[in-house]
Order: structure tokens, then C-alpha cells, then sequence
């Protein structure tokens, strides 16, 4: 007799059978790639077969328990609608105002954020009063909490778009102590960026910033973030910061970079949180970046643990990044509804989020 | 995607009181079980209860804390932040704003 076989996913969304043998089989593959990599512990044989349970469920979309909601916060704001498919946008043109309120009112948000269409940190200084204006004005009408939200995106402070040496040509030259000192430089002017932005837009009424995919361009992107957050934090004592990141581990770019006495380069979700909850910030956005290669069992199974150590150890909430290609959740455009119900019933009943 | 988790697992927004339990995650760095037990002993009812639609939707206009529903004269915006203000015990930045731009 052929074993019963569930419909599931690849980490490229497409959709696949497997048998629960094999589901189990790549769960515990994926926490234990998990567990090797950041040196923390697996995740229970219990905690694998509720795993199991949740992907073999013969329902298209699952839940979670009633009582076991949790809050559902958003990054790259009114993009969702109006940007291109580089953002998983709709392309559908429409105010700022009329998208946040779409989004309190049609589709459950608990909380929303005004964005630039360039989604930096950079791009937003030359047109901040515009952005002052425009938060002031939504202010007025919003009831959940209201961020503006942007990437450090250091990348875009070296050449050839920013004043800074490119680490990797550099590198590529043999340039590594002038490599790392561009980075360092790129890293201030960074911080210096997110006290100027972030200070003008708590001045006009902003709940708080949410920072989006920090440590994209490695660990001076995390260091230079991070000093950015501690001097918001200095200057607005009850401002709302939520850091979201980037990846399960930090880049080492600069390789030796430091925040408070900490190397961060290599840092896991369960030590990055350390590093935002000294710098000041209210909530973590923990990531674990999916495999197109490997199946949703082995990327929830490693998603789950990565996030179940960072949850334990935070003395901060933790927000799991549950989009496109994070979170166990297929790197696709449009990702499945199946996958996206299955992972964040996961990180909520397993993983034991605040917020997804 | 976003209305994915919605349905999946989230609470809901002003649907419900999915903003009182974030603000209290974010105002007071509480995790969602004390975030949600601070919101529910604030309004007077269960934690199962803060996210069910059907108490949420006529305790908030009871409470004037802002409704999903177009609703005229219900307050809405800023004049909904002041009495989440009152209800929850925390200052909400846009409201500081407001005030400090009204002359005294």
C-alpha cells in the first residue's frame, strides 16, 4: 500500500506531495541545520510533530486557537498597494492617507507606517518637511499605532552611488584596512542619517520609526543602525522603535566591527536581539531567510528554531518577519496562502511570537 | 499576503483591540501575554474576549476609542488616541503634538 501522500511546498512556492515520513524528515533536517549554525538548542520531538500536524493539515488555510492572536505589524507601508513588483506592490496608484486607512480599517492592521517610495534612510533627507506634512496629516485620522518606516540601506552610502570607498572592490584590491574604514565612516554617517530623520518625524507626531532589513550591507550596517537607534532613543524617551532584520546571521563585511564590546558580525537572531534591546528598542523583527531549494517542512523546522531561541532569550517582544522568503514563507511574489497560514500559525503557537 | 495573516493569526486592528495590545508592546516593552491581560483588565473583560469582533465592535463605541465602521460623530483620528489615552494609561505622541498646538 502507497503511503498517503500531503500537499506541500517548495521554498520556490511550487507545490509538491510528500509523504508525513518525509515531512518529519525535513523538519528535523532544517532544525537541525538550525541548531549546528547557531549553536543553540533543537527544538523539541514534540514541537516537531505539532510541525508535522500544522503542514499535513487537509485544510488550504490554517489558524491559530482562538485566544492566541497576536499583533500583526507591517513594513514598506502604502507600498504594499502602490509600488512595482520589485516590492510585491500592486501598482495601484493612490494616496497615502487612503492606503493607511485601508489598511486599519479593511485589513486588520494593528499597526501601519507612512514610507518613501525610495524606502531609505538616505533618500528621505532632501524631502523630510514633505514627509513631516504628510505624517501630520495621517496622524489626524489614524487610530493604530503609525510608524515611518524606511532601510538603513548602507549600501547606498558607497560608490558609486555614496561618498564612501566600496567595500568589495576594495577588498578585491587587497585594500582590507582601508576597506574596513570606509565601512566604519559609511557606518557614522549611517547613525548620523537615522538621529536626523527619525528625530524630524517623532517631531511631527510619528508613533515611531521601524527599521526595515537592517544589516543588509553587513555588520557595519548593523553597528551604524544600531548607534542610530541608541540616539533616537537618548532623545525621545517614549518614542516606538521596532528593529526588524535583514537575515539569520550578520554579514561579516567588515569583520571586526563592534557594538558595546560585542563583535556583531556572525550574530544569530537569539544575540542580534541582545544588541537592539541595549540599544533601546521596544520590539525585535527576527529573520530566518528561506532555501528556494529545500522544502517549507525543512525551512519552517528552521525557521522555528532559530525564532523559538530568539523568543526565549529577548526581554523585548519579538515581531517574526513573515514575508516573501522569511520565515519558512516561499521566496515568491505571491506566496501561497496554504504556506503563509501554516507559518504564521507556527511562529505563534511554536515558536511563541508577540507578533508576526 | 496581508490578509493571510489576518486570518491566520492576527487580532485584528480596531476590529477588535489589536492596537491597544500593540501599543502596550511597543509603550511598555510587554510581551503579548501581559500586553493582552493590561488591554483586557483595562476594558473590563476576558483575553479571549479583547479579540472577538463581536464584544469589540460595541465596546469600542461604547468607550468612543475609534470604530472599523463608518460611523458619523464617532470619534475618530486624534479625539479616539485621547481617550486610548485615558483607557490605557499612556501618552500617545500625536496627542502630546495636538495638545502642544493648542493655544493655552
Amino acid at each position: 500500500m502507497t503511503a498517503k501522500e500531503f500537499y506541500t511546498r517548495m521554498g520556490d512556492g511550487k507545490r509538491v506531495t510528500m509523504t508525513r515520513e518525509k515531512i518529519m524528515d525535513d523538519l528535523q533536517a532544517g532544525a537541525a541545520d538550525a541548531a549546528d549554525m547557531g549553536a543553540i538548542p533543537q527544538i523539541s520531538d514534540d514541537d516537531l510533530e505539532r510541525l508535522a500536524d500544522i503542514i499535513c493539515d487537509p485544510n488550504r488555510a490554517v489558524s491559530v486557537e482562538p485566544g492566541n492572536e497576536v499583533v500583526l505589524t507591517y513594513d514598506i507601508g502604502q507600498l504594499d498597494f502602490t509600488g512595482d513588483n520589485g516590492n510585491s506592490g500592486a501598482g495601484v496608484d493612490m494616496g497615502r492617507l487612503e492606503a493607511a486607512l485601508l489598511h486599519e480599517r479593511a485589513l486588520g492592521s494593528d499597526t501601519f507606517e507612512l514610507a518613501h517610495s525610495d524606502y531609505s534612510i538616505k533618500p528621505v533627507k532632501p524631502v523630510i518637511a514633505m514627509e513631516m506634512q504628510t505624517m501630520e496629516e495621517i496622524q489626524q485620522e489614524i487610530i493604530i499605532p503609525y510608524f515611518y518606516g524606511a532601510m538603513p540601506n548602507m549600501g547606498l552610502y558607497y560608490a558609486p552611488d555614496g561618498p564612501y570607498g566600496n567595500p568589495a572592490d576594495l577588498m578585491r584590491e587587497f585594500k582590507i584596512d582601508e576597506s574596513m574604514e570606509q565601512s566604519e565612516k559609511a557606518a557614522s554617517h549611517l547613525a548620523r542619517d537615522i538621529e536626523y530623520v527619525g528625530n524630524k518625524i517623532y517631531a511631527a507626531s510619528a508613533d515611531g520609526f521601524d527599521f526595515d532589513t537592517i544589516a543588509s550591507a553587513g555588520d557595519a550596517d548593523f553597528v551604524g543602525s544600531l548607534n542610530g537607534i541608541e540616539a533616537l532613543r537618548k532623545a525621545n524617551p517614549q518614542m516606538y522603535i521596532n528593529s526588524g532584520m535583514s537575515g539569520e546571521s550578520v554579514m561579516g563585511i567588515h569583520g571586526a566591527i563592534e557594538y558595546k564590546g560585542n563583535v556583531v558580525a556572525g550574530m544569530f537572531p537569539h544575540q542580534q536581539v541582545k544588541m537592539c534591546e541595549m540599544a533601546g528598542a521596544n520590539v525585535f523583527g527576527a529573520v530566518c531567510n528561506t532555501n528556494t531549494s529545500k522544502s517549507l517542512a525543512w525551512n519552517m523546522g528552521r525557521a522555528v528554531t532559530f525564532v523559538k531561541e530568539c523568543v526565549k532569550q529577548a526581554s523585548i517582544p519579538v515581531h517574526c518577519d513573515l514575508g516573501m522568503g522569511v520565515g519558512g514563507i516561499p521566496m515568491f511574489e505571491t506566496p501561497p496562502v496554504d504556506a503563509v497560514t501554516r507559518c504564521s500559525k507556527a511562529m505563534v503557537e511554536i515558536a511563541h511570537v508577540d507578533g508576526v | 499576503m496581508d490578509v493571510a495573516h489576518f486570518m491566520a493569526s492576527s487580532m485584528g486592528g480596531i476590529r477588535t483591540a489589536g492596537d491597544m495590545v500593540a501599543r502596550m508592546e511597543y509603550a511598555k516593552n510587554m510581551k503579548i501575554g501581559p500586553a493582552k491581560e493590561y488591554v483586557a483588565k483595562k476594558l473590563g473583560i476576558s483575553t479571549l474576549d479583547i479579540a472577538d469582533e463581536h464584544i469589540m465592535r460595541e465596546l469600542r463605541e461604547e468607550m468612543k476609542l475609534g470604530v472599523v465602521t463608518g460611523v458619523p460623530n464617532a470619534p475618530r483620528g486624534i479625539a479616539a488616541k485621547m481617550n486610548l489615552e485615558k483607557l490605557l494609561d499612556i501618552k500617545i505622541n500625536s496627542c502630546e503634538k495636538f495638545r502642544q498646538s493648542l493655544r493655552s
